[in-house]
């Protein structure tokens, strides 16, 4: 008997065949996998620029099949700046962990932001300073033990959580900035969505774009990758609200 | 073109925009500032890109970023700027990416003061960031050098894909003389087929300074290495003045090397055998000149505008043949010419004997 046969998944163009280095289970995975579908879908692939970040997403040159490079820690925006500005055509991703973004590169992503630069960021934020073994990130939730937070986040000590969505809404030249999560498949498409919303935001040359993912770090965390889900959804979530902090009204048709 | 009455910062600036700069990105400090002001409204009547950076830290990374579009970008700082460019260097370095910086240097340590100093030499000849590598370091002596450096500065980065730093100091950037620019060359059209611009047609090209296997970075650095070693060879640049029978050879470059050229010829009207040797290059040093010289001349005098940085590569070249003097000021002192006279006239005295 001949079964039709259909496609109804495969890798996007917009990724290469090599295996990632990700542990079983980790959000960057997913990540990449949603902007990767998201720049296949938008016909963006052979006019996008990635910027990487110092951190576990250094190697995602290597993983997506654009043109890519890799910044200093923190330095992805300001690298971006430079060439958007020289390639207005272009699409210009930045690609950033909570580290990179909300720590050491906190300038960098603010003066972007203010600016109006026209790129898009991909924040994955997963609480830890994955890449060198488990320290505090600036998004550390309190009381959360990390390496360098053994006896949980003292706030006392190590002061407060950074919601960085809600900061970047603030300056005037941002343009669409949300908070997604990837604990679940509904999210999970919230996400896609929103990347798709983003690069429009950028393909439009509206201004900056910023998707916010909370994502997992199951290996630092000390949890299976499940538990690791449970653990974005009851504790990441509560702290670090999901939604649209800021769709300027010249973006919301593209939402 | 005609001679025109040119400020050094206005005529790096000015001059940048005629070797087809695309795109410059700066920070304010003085006194180097008059150049991103200036190139804040000739980069925007030349409908090209001028952006003021948060910080030199993110003006630097700006440079590399657009630098891996494969077209002419420069910044411009002064010593405490160049301090925080270190880190974005040394990825640019590490990157094999051509990349033009000014340095108008101040009087330091710290904050210093924004008086005319050397006082960077170390900084930008050896380069204060991570990881082996050297720059090539141009080093004018007048505003119209400044101008032809900031041309030949372009020329070299893109032709070795490198980092040209033009270190110029305050006295340079801020005085005016008589000076002619260059005409106006467009920038080009050309992709390099390094440059990022999207992988139509082609595999994705990357540009990065990052590889965890030990083997591979160290091929990279054994391709840098080479470069530079070509560099070397090639690229050793100084002017000569009164060498051919000199016995006492004073080495100064920039403003120091200007200074010094007064009193070398006042000592030659003194009757004293004294020459000159201003290095154009500050990386590559020219040591192969100064070492051929070394065979003829009894002595050697170094001048700077800091503790004696230059000095190493003096010492260096001569490689212990003749003895090497010192003669220098710091945190923004500038010898006089009549000073420097008096230094030439002591070291001439030592081979005397008298
Ligand atoms: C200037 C500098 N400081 C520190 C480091 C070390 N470092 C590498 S990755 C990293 C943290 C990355 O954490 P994050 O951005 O949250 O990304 P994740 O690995 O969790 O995805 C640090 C501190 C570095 N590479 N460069
Ligand atoms: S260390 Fe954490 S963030 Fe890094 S790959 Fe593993 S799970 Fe992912």
């Amino acid at each position: 008997m001949d079964i039709p046969m259909e496609i109804v998944y495969q890798r996007p163009e917009s990724l290469t065949d090599t295996h990632t280095h990700y542990c079983p289970g980790c959000g960057h995975g997913i990540a990449h996998r949603l902007v990767a579908e998201a720049l296949d879908e938008l016909n963006m692939r052979e006019r996008t620029i990635l910027v990487a970040p110092v951190g576990c997403s250094v190697f995602a040159y290597d993983y997506f099949n654009v043109d890519g490079c890799v910044a200093a820690h923190g330095r992805a925006p300001a690298m971006a700046t430079g060439m958007k500005r020289l390639l207005p055509d272009h699409i210009v991703l930045t690609y950033q962990g909570d580290g990179d973004l909300a720590s050491i590169g906190i300038a960098e992503i603010m003066h972007a932001a203010a600016r109006g630069e026209k790129i898009t960021t991909i924040f994955v934020n997963n609480a830890i300073y994955g890449m060198t073994g488990g320290q505090m990130a600036p998004t550390t939730l309190p009381g959360q033990k990390t390496t360098s937070s053994p006896f949980g986040r003292n706030t006392d000590i190590a002061g407060y959580p950074i919601r960085m969505s809600e900061i970047l809404a603030q300056l005037d030249g941002s343009v669409y900035v949300v908070r997604r999560s990837i604990h679940d498949v509904q999210n999970i498409r919230k996400t896609k969505k929103a990347i798709l919303t983003a690069l429009k935001v950028q393909e439009a040359g509206l201004g900056f774009s910023v998707v916010e993912i909370l994502s997992n770090c199951p290996t630092n965390w000390g949890m299976t990758a499940e538990e690791s889900l449970t653990w974005v959804e009851e504790n990441m979530v509560p702290y670090y609200p999901l939604g649209d902090f800021k769709v300027r009204d010249d973006a919301k048709e593209l939402v | 073109m005609a001679k025109e009455m040119l400020k050094g910062n206005v005529a790096i600036a000015e001059a940048a925009v005629r070797a087809g700069m695309e795109a410059y990105f700066g920070y304010p400090i003085t006194p180097q500032t008059e150049l991103l002001e200036h190139l804040s409204k000739r980069m925007v009547e030349e409908d090209r890109v001028f952006v003021q950076a948060e910080s030199e830290v993110a003006a630097i990374n700006m440079v590399y970023g657009a630098a891996c579009t494969g077209k002419r970008v420069m910044t411009s700082s002064s010593s405490p700027g160049i301090s925080l460019m270190q880190e974005g260097l040394s990825y640019i370095a590490g990157s094999y990416i051509p990349t033009v910086i000014v340095d108008v240097m101040r009087g330091g340590p710290g904050l210093g003061n924004i008086l005319p100093s050397q006082g960077d030499y170390w900084q930008v000849t050896r380069m204060a960031g991570h990881g082996d590598y050297r720059p090539i370091v141009l080093a004018p002596a007048s505003v119209q050098e400044a101008i032809d450096f900031t041309i030949l500065a372009f020329d070299l980065a893109e032709k070795y894909r490198h980092i040209v730093v033009i270190a110029a100091d305050g006295q340079i950037g801020q005085m005016m003389e008589p000076a002619e620019l260059p005409v106006m060359r467009p920038p080009s059209t050309e992709v390099p087929h390094w440059a990022l611009s999207g992988a139509k047609n082609r595999p994705p090209n990357v540009i990065l300074s990052f590889n965890l296997n030990g083997a591979d970075q160290e091929k990279v650095n054994i391709a840098i290495q080479e470069r530079i070693a070509l560099i070397k060879a090639k690229e050793q640049r100084w002017v000569e003045h009164y060498t051919e029978d000199a016995d006492l050879l004073v080495v100064g470059y920039g403003t120091t090397g200007r200074i010094a050229f007064t009193a070398v010829e006042t000592a030659r009207e003194n009757g004293l055998k004294v020459g000159l040797l201003r290095p154009q290059t500050l990386f590559p040093f020219p040591d192969d000149r100064i070492s051929e010289l070394t065979d003829n001349i009894k002595s050697c005098l170094v001048v700077e505008m800091n503790a004696g940085q230059m000095l190493d590569d003096v010492r260096l070249a001569v490689g212990g043949q003749v003895p090497v003097g010192y003669y220098g000021r710091m945190g923004g002192a500038v010898p006089m010419p009549e000073e420097i006279l008096e230094a030439v006239e002591a070291e001439y005295a030592k081979l005397q004997g008298v």
